[in-house]
Parts: structure tokens; sequence; C-alpha cells
């Protein structure tokens, strides 16, 4: 019976939040907001799992269950409603949303309650109002069964985070960043968009299950040549992975990610590591069927993910900030799911993604901890020796790293051990695969490194600032709560995915087994073979060790300052944005010149008028008079002559 | 019987010397003594009219024209009463402060 209760309260909880919140929020005292706002993702998610246990009941071939709210948009033949598709996927990623989301909420009612940024204290209801705005439409992202509601949520989704970078607005670095998280997405988007127009065309609708079965059933829709010879079959998926370029951080798109942390820390958890930046492999994920026949697209998104991950593992060395170390990190571990998804491995990617919301979230929440007892130091630098002083917060920090690095047995070494896995066999059809996985295990390997050195600098070792240590101290159970629960989390979710404890039967595939029904058949769940596992071991475990060493004697690996000059920031500087400024001068030209030429010459005209007219106002009686007896005679000669 | 057009052009003759009266000379009751001439020339077309076609209408209308100059003639002395006292004279060009 609880199972009916209806997809839509998901939604709808957070946007009554986010109408309390926006609303009244500000005439409320100081924790209410927090609490109403986390009391409503925590109704989400007890919704959630109802539904979710109510799926899981059901027979593992039939989950799949739809919902229509209403119908949206029927023109012609485009046909879009509100309305929910409730399978595996989304059953696991609304989990991670309400479940990862609720904490979140929890801890920053005790964060953003001291906010040196806002003396008076108005703002706190605002940030709720977008937090919660921001769980609804992620929500509707992932439970949506079309492609245009996704979109709905997808671009609602980029709103929130313009809002929540931008919070403290006063700040330069806060106005820039958001700015330029929501214009580099909408690059993103615009290929998204691209994408959909031609599904429609090519289908005619845009409901995932007329697309994927229009893929299964009538391939040859697909062989529509769109760009001379390049087909639909290819442009589709490419088009659509443009989109997730932009909104999961990959090369070229991931600029905006470091900037982003210029919002609040647990802004970063929420949307920077756990869920918004995942919205892009879920769509890639939801539209599996859709790359099975465009292999060549799948190899680019692997080589792009590899090069990615790298990338970013080896900027995230070289960064003294704190969270710029978890920024490139998140975005080097984005790298990691979209080469799962390359290869078919959709519930690696997944996986990978339930794991990484888990210790990223973790570890941003503990940094958040980190700087908010150190009232807004972020450089590492001046940290050191924190361990003695915060132990909740080094411990669950400690569990996050380990998990992030790939320290058998946490979370990260299985995720990112099936991944490398899956890509490796998968490079028996195409070679250039295993140099991406080879490419993969050394970005692990500096993934294992800069995890350790982080923490080894914040935590291990003496203090580097005297006077900052000396007003260090553990924060509310506000904060350590959700931290804790996170840091449990990414030890164990690990073994939600683990494939080799064959000899517990049930517990064998747990996580692929569910997703299974899902996708169409990609990489296989087999055992991955025994030498990359110990392979992966060894990166785990050394990585993380090497990192410490590091870290605990403040060695950051910089980059010479020769080397500086040439970054992807000042590229898109030199070009893109030169020539955006270009034609925004041109523009305000032709505005200052016609338009308002224009506008001008029309109210100069009625002001000469106005002083020719003004002539005829002489004030004598007289002229007045002679005017009304010539106007009398015209009248009369006029009916005289008729 | 005189025919009527002499009725009408000695009407139309006192008419124009009213008119060009009212334009051209700045005393102000003289102005008011040629408006009067302009209605009583439009009254002696109505009677030579009303002569001409036998109908008593033309001869009620006049009535009516020398109500309506009676109201008036009350109305605008009781103005130039006023102008006069506020500036001690009757000169129609010595008004003219609405000026654009």
């Amino acid at each position: 019976m609880p199972f009916d209760l209806p997809l839509a309260l998901i939604i709808l909880f957070p946007l009554l939040g986010f109408a309390v919140c926006g609303l009244i929020g500000s005439d409320m005292k100081k924790p209410w907001p927090g609490i109403i706002a986390s009391g409503t993702v925590l109704a989400s998610f007890l919704v959630a799992l109802i539904r979710v246990i109510g799926l899981a009941i059901m027979p593992q071939n039939a989950r799949v269950i739809s919902e229509t709210v209403y119908t949206w948009i029927s023109v012609g033949a485009l046909r879009s409603d509100v309305s929910f598709l409730f399978d595996p996927l989304s059953a696991v990623m609304i989990l991670i949303i309400t479940g990862v989301g609720f904490l979140i909420h929890l801890y920053s009612i005790g964060y953003m309650a001291e906010d040196h940024n806002d003396p008076n204290g108005r703002l706190y209801a605002r940030y709720f109002c977008w937090l919660n705005l921001f769980i609804a439409f992620m929500s509707l992202l992932v439970l949506a069964d079309n492609f245009l509601l996704m979109f709905v949520g997808w671009e609602g989704v980029g709103l929130c985070s313009y809002f929540l970078i931008g919070y403290w607005f006063k700040r330069e670095d806060a106005r820039g960043a958001c700015k330029k998280a929501f214009i580099v997405n909408r690059i993103g988007d615009f290929g998204f968009l691209l994408a959909m127009m031609l599904i429609f065309v090519v289908v005619g609708s845009l409901n995932y299950s007329d697309v994927f079965d229009a893929v299964r059933n009538t391939p040859q829709l697909f062989s529509v040549g769109i760009l001379g010879t390049i087909g639909a079959a290819t442009l589709i998926p490419l088009l659509l992975f443009v989109g997730a370029t932009g909104k999961s951080a990959q090369i070229p798109l991931f600029v905006w990610l470091p900037d982003a942390m210029a919002g609040p820390t647990p802004v970063s958890a929420l949307i920077h590591a756990a869920t918004m930046v995942t919205a892009g492999v879920y769509m890639v994920a939801r539209s599996s069927s859709l790359f099975l026949n465009a292999p060549n697209i799948q190899i680019l998104i692997c080589v792009v993910g590899t090069l990615t991950a790298l990338f970013a593992a080896l900027s995230a060395l070289a960064q003294t900030d704190i969270k710029k170390v978890l920024a490139y990190s998140t975005v080097s571990q984005l790298g990691f799911m979209f080469m799962a998804v390359g290869v078919g491995a959709y519930a690696f990617a997944i996986f990978h993604v339930l794991a990484h919301a888990f210790f990223k979230a973790c570890l941003f929440l503990g940094s958040g901890s980190v700087i908010h007892s150190l009232h807004g130091e972020q450089d590492m630098d001046k940290m050191g020796g924190l361990a003695k002083k915060m132990k909740i917060t080094n411990i669950t920090f400690l569990a996050g790293g380990l998990a992030l690095a790939g320290f058998f047995p946490f979370a990260g070494f299985f995720s990112k051990d099936e991944i490398l896995d899956a890509v490796i066999h998968a490079g028996s059809g195409a070679p250039i695969l295993i140099a991406c996985g080879v490419v993969g295990f050394i970005a692990a390997l500096v993934t294992g490194i800069y995890t350790g050195r982080q923490y080894a600098q914040v935590f291990l070792g003496n203090a580097r600032d005297e006077e900052l240590y000396e007003h260090a101290h553990e924060s509310g159970p506000t904060m350590t709560i959700p931290l804790i629960i996170l840091g449990i989390g990414s030890l164990v979710v690990g073994f939600l995915g683990m494939p080799y404890l064959t000899f517990i039967p049930a517990w064998g595939h747990v996580f692929t087994n569910w997703l299974a029904p899902v996708f169409v058949a990609g990489a296989s769940a087999e055992a991955p073979s025994i030498i990359l596992l110990v392979i992966g071991l060894l990166i785990g475990w050394g990585g993380w060790y090497g990192g410490v060493v590091l870290g605990k004697n403040a060695v950051g690996v910089l980059m010479p300052e020769s080397l500086r000059v040439v970054s992807l920031d000042k590229i898109y500087t030199a070009t893109i944005v030169r020539a955006g400024y270009a034609i925004a001068d041109a523009c305000r030209w032709i505005d200052d010149t016609f338009v308002d030429g224009i506008v001008n010459l029309v109210g100069g005209f009625v002001g000469e008028s106005a002083v020719a007219l003004r002539a005829t106002q002489t004030s004598y009686v007289r002229n007045y008079a002679l005017a009304m007896a010539v106007g009398a005679v015209i009248v009369l000669a006029w009916f005289v002559i008729k | 019987m005189v025919p009527t057009s002499f009725y009408i052009l000695i009407s139309a003759v006192l008419f124009t010397i009213g008119a060009l009266g009212v334009l051209v000379r700045r005393n102000a009751i003289v102005v008011f003594m040629c408006i009067e001439l302009m209605l009583n020339a439009s009254n002696l077309a109505f009677v030579a009219a009303a002569r001409q076609y036998q109908q008593m209408s033309g001869q009620v209308f006049v009535f009516f024209v020398m109500v309506i100059a009676a109201a008036e003639v009350a109305v605008g002395l009781a103005i130039i009463i006023t102008v006069f006292r506020n500036r001690e004279t009757l000169d129609v060009d010595s008004v003219n402060e609405l000026k654009n």
C-alpha cells in the first residue's frame, strides 16, 4: 500500500521548501529555514526509500514503473508529459540525491549559521531556498521519462548552481565563477539541445520508451545522413556527449569547476561532487542504447575521459587550496566514470557515481569542517597537525581519502579497479583502449598521491601556523554526524559492487545485478583478472603512502612558472572571451548609433515642431480673433464651393 | 416691394463692418459694440428672409439672438470691468501675459 506513494512527492517536498524558505524564510530565526529545508529533503528520501523497496520486491525483469502526472506539451507530433520513469537506475540516483542531499542540508544548518560574509543573517534562508530547489530539479532530472523533461531538470540544476556558486555575490571571485559556470554549461546544453532536436526529427518523439524502442526495432531510421555522410546514429551520441561534457566537467568544458569553489563548501559537496556533475554520466547511461551503434563515439568518450582523468589528477597535485584539490579530483573521477561509459560498462560507472558521492561529499564536508574551524582559512600551507584537535573530522577525512585513493578494501578500490579492468578487456576490440587503461592506472596512482598528500598536509605533522592552530576546534554535531555517516558509507558502499565474494553467494555482484535490466548489454560483469587486481591494489596502497610522505614534508608538486603560461583558461580568454567582448562592443555601437539615433530623432522632431508651433501663441487677442475669422471664411467658402 | 437682396446686402455690409471693427479696434468696449453690430446684421437677415418666405420662424429666431446677445453682454462687460479694475486700461493688446 505505501508503495503507491506518488513519485511526484519526491519533487514536491523540496519545491515546497523552496517556496517557504524563499518567501518567508528571511523572517524566521536562524536555524529554522535550515530545519525546514532539511525536513523536506528527508521526507523526499523516505518516499524514495519506500518506493525503491517497492521496486525491489518486484520480479527482476519487470522493474519498470511509469507514472504520469499531467500532459505538458502536446503540439503536432511532439508529445511530452510530466511523467516519471522509475527503474533501478533512477532508484540508485534518487537515493543518492535525496540521501546525500539530506546529510548536506543537515551539515549546512551548522556551517552556514556563522557566516562572516553575512552579518545580518538575512542570507541564510536564501541559501536553503536554492539548495532545496536544486534537490527538486535534480530529482526531476533523474525521474523524468522523456528527454525534454530531463532537460528541464538539467537546466534547473545549472540555474541553482549559478545561484549557489554566486551566493556571496559581493565577492568578486564568486561573481565571475557563477557566470562562468552557467555560460560554460550552456555550451554543453547547446549540444544536448541539438541532440534532442535530431532525436525528434529521426524518431518523432522524445520519450525514452519510444526512442529506445526505435533504436532496437528500427535502427535504419538512424542511418539518415545529417552532415553529408555523417549519420544521425553517430551525431546524436556525439552531441549528447557534448552536453555531458559541459555538465560533468570533462575536457574541454571543465574550466568552471575549479572556479566554482568560490561558493560555500556544502554547495561544492552537493552540487559539484555528489549530484549535478553526475547528471552527465546519468544521461549517457540512460541513453545507453543510442551509443550502441556508434562505436567510434564510445571510443572518443573513453579517450576524453582518460585524458581528463590524468590531466585533472596532475593538476590536483599542484594545488595549495584545500578545495581546489578536491575540485580537480572531482573532474578526474568523472573522467573515470566516462571511461567506464565509453566501453559500455554502465553499471560500473554508476557504481563509481555512488561511491564517489559518498567519499567526495565526505571529503568536501570534512574540508568544510577544517575551513570552518580555522575561520575561513583554505590554504593548506597554513594547516597541519589538525589530527589532534579535530578527531572526528580527522577520521572521516581519512576514510574518505582512503576510499578516493583506491586503498583496498575501501570503496574506491572496487569501483576504479572494475572500470579499469573493463577498459582493458574492451581493448581486445580496439587497441587504443588498452592505452587508455594504462593511462587510467597512472591516473589512479596520481589520485592516491594527491589524496595522501592532502591528508598528510592538513592533519599530520606539526602545525605550520601556530595562531590558527590555537583556535582550531572540532565542529558541532550538525556537522560531525553527517561526516560520520558519509565516512562509514565511503568504507562500506564498496562491498555492494564487489565481484569476488562469490563464496558468499548473496553478495556477488549485488549492484551490477540490480542495474543489469536497465542497460543494453555492454561490458560483461566477469571476474576481473588477478593481475590487474594486484596492480590496482599496489597502486592504491603505494600512491597513498607516497602521497603521505610528500604531504608530511609539505612538498607541493608545483609547476614551474614558465609552464603556467599555457592554461585552458588563458586560451579561452584570449580567443572566445575576447571575441565575445568584441561582439558585445559592436552591438553596443549599433545600439548607441542606430537605435538611440532613431529615438533621439523622434524626440528631437517633437521638440523642434513644438518650438515652431509655439510661434502661434502670441498672446494677442486680436491675433486669435483674426485666426477665428479666417477659419470661418475658409469653412464658409468650402460650403459655398461645394 | 423692395427686393430681399437689398436687405441681405445691407446685412452683409453691416456684418463686414462689425467684423472688421472687432479685428481692428483696440478699445474693448468698441469691440463689443462691433460684436453687437454683427449680431444685429444677422437679425436683419433673418427678418428679411421671414418676410420673403412669409414664415414666422425667422422673426422668432431674432428673439433668441437678442437673448443671447443680452446674456453675452452681461458677462462680457463684467469681464471688462474686472480687467479695467486690475490694469486701468481698456486696450485689448495689454492683456498679453499668456505668451508662449
